[in-house]
């Protein structure tokens, strides 16, 4: 029972180009990545290679045509728009028309931390660099969700687990955790409804959007349990829980909670160690009514008629934790950190929310809101209260609302800035993200294309691109690889090491 | 403020911090308060100019 395992996160960013409202998004977005790679010599720009993403395969066993699937489904063509690798083995591409930071695979919610931030940092420079185009005008990202007139965007969590879980019981299991965790990962909005048309606070950014229980879809008819089938490693052994409910946080501590959280839940699912799930009379009405609530009183219906409030919830999860690791009777330093965090912020959030002012997102933001209300008398509708949530977002230090809470010890951090920082280049050391990382950092001109589950080289001497298979998301660490690296010059030695051809 | 308490606890010997609730979240709240009022005066000098057309103008395209 561990909260360590493969994982990573990806946040698409909101954009926006100051004084042209009209200009275009895409362009923008294009931009935004192609002046981050030209400014850090990866001006060969090792395109993303797609052989093995199957964006329209079910885990529940069928694969959608591509001829009924939304255009906005197949995320395996190459748009030709901006798709680069970055030496810290992240992806930073144009998806839709959002700017993207995929961070690279970690094995702790703490690491994933670590470059969910340095990514942050990326996209802070990469905006910076853009605007210094000539004729693109200052542009700015928001790490946030919505626009509050209708379109969401998202922020997705990965967490690689074994195969031969069925994908039912991970349905089951999970959608109460997921409708319930919110409370300690929402990012807070000011609107409810899709298009914000109800004047009232809530919790999450992206409840509202959410509109079935289970599906492949994550731009139309957002499901709480995505079924996206596509590992990025052996399919036998692996799949990849795709998760895209959570919103995109600032706080460390919600970022960290919420990977630290659901990595315990699948662990106790891989285990066979919870009992009997929980059922929701209404899965996507309970998420919209626990989103509505910030009070947390709300309860919302089981299938057996009784109700239950989502702290309840998520004290169901937290104590069949605590049980199991006592019962396993081992544990680790991050594990019992996390279980420690989450009983407290559990406990605080029941006798005042505002407790956690420091901490989650959510309440940050509305501590500032109602301070807003009652010193300026706001109504909800107040376009002042709508730019304090959009502002809270701002990637930018000056301007970010939530970076001026940081600059004045007013949120608590996990992280120090310079490792933060240190991750916007370096790769984590213990996953295969370390070997992609390292090749584009050495070698980025011999590096044609790269995936999660490959890097492609391409050398002088050989007539064909070489692809190297990175399957397993445990190997290509620094404890492999790296005495290799220290010996080659050359990708040609490198590749001829690896492969021996 | 404090009088609800501990509605999820399953474990009766927790929380030795709180043992006098009231009085220490009353003097932690009203902190508080006084810290985020003078939050206040720093977030005005960078909230962007005329909120109503910034947020109105800001419009994006649906994503994932």
């Amino acid at each position: 029972m561990t909260v360590h395992r493969i994982q990573g996160s990806e946040v698409e960013y909101g954009i926006a180009v100051q004084g042209q409202p009209q200009a275009n998004p895409m362009v923008a977005s294009t931009h935004v990545v192609n002046a981050y790679a030209a400014a850090h010599g990866l001006t060969r720009r090792a395109r993303w290679d797609y052989e093995e993403e199957s964006p329209l395969r079910d885990a529940r066993g069928f694969d959608l045509s591509r001829e009924v699937a939304d255009p906005s489904q197949l995320t395996d063509e190459d748009m030709g728009l901006a798709n680069i690798i970055l030496t810290n083995g992240a992806r930073l591409y144009v998806d839709h028309a959002h700017p993207e930071y995929s961070s690279p695979e970690v094995t702790s919610p703490l690491d994933v931390v670590r470059w969910e931030k340095a990514g942050e940092l990326v996209m802070r420079r990469a905006a910076e660099l853009a605007g210094q185009i000539p004729g693109v005008g200052p542009i700015v990202l928001y790490k946030n969700n919505i626009d509050n007139k209708g379109a969401a965007y998202g922020s997705h969590e990965n967490y690689l687990m074994r195969r031969d879980v069925p994908f039912l019981t991970i349905v089951e299991q999970l959608t109460p955790f997921f409708v319930s965790r919110q409370i300690m990962c929402g990012a807070g909005r000011v609107g409810q409804g899709q298009d914000g048309g109800v004047h009232a606070f809530q919790i999450s950014q992206r409840a509202d959007y959410f509109e079935v229980e289970a599906g492949l879809e994550t731009t139309l008819k957002r499901p709480i349990i995505n079924t996206r089938d596509e590992p990025h490693a052996d399919p036998k052994k692996y799949r990849r829980l795709h998760v895209i409910i959570g919103d995109a946080n600032l706080s460390e501590v919600s970022i960290y909670l919420k990977h630290g959280t659901t990595a315990l839940v699948l662990a106790m699912i891989e285990a066979g160690a919870l009992p009997e799930p929980l059922e929701l009379a209404d899965p996507v009405h309970a998420l919209h009514l626990v989103s509505h609530d910030p009070t947390l009183r709300t309860a919302v219906e089981l299938a057996d008629g009784t109700t239950i409030t989502a702290l309840d919830l998520q004290g169901h999860y937290l104590e069949q934790a605590q049980k199991f690791v006592e019962t396993e009777g081992h544990d680790d330093p991050q594990t019992r950190d996390v279980l420690d965090r989450w009983e407290s912020v559990l406990e605080r959030l029941a006798a005042d929310p505002m407790d956690l002012v420091r901490e989650l997102d959510w309440v940050a933001k509305l501590a500032l809101l109602q301070r807003y209300r009652d010193r300026d008398g706001l109504d909800w509708d107040h376009a002042k209260l709508h730019l304090v949530d959009l502002q809270y977002h701002d990637v930018r230090p000056e301007r970010g609302l939530y970076h001026r809470l940081v600059a004045s010890g007013r949120m608590e951090r996990l992280l120090d800035e310079e490792r933060i920082a240190e991750a916007v280049t370096e790769p984590p050391r213990d996953t295969r993200a370390y070997f992609r990382g390292r090749c584009l950092d050495r070698f980025a001109e011999h590096i044609a294309a790269a995936s999660w589950d490959s890097v492609i080289f391409d050398l002088p001497g050989y007539d064909s691109l070489q692809r190297v298979p990175t399957m397993e998301p445990l190997k290509g660490t620094a404890e492999h690889v790296d005495g290799l690296f220290g010996r080659v010059e050359t990708a040609v030695e490198l590749f001829r090491a690896i492969t021996g051809r | 403020m404090a009088e609800q308490q501990h509605k999820t606890t399953r474990k009766s010997e927790v929380s030795e911090e709180q043992v006098e609730p009231t009085e220490v979240d009353t003097a932690h709240k009203e902190k508080l308060d006084d810290d985020v009022d003078s939050i206040l005066d720093e977030i005005d000098d960078v909230l962007e100019e005329n909120a109503e057309e910034f947020v109105r103008s800001f419009v994006q395209k649906g994503g994932q």
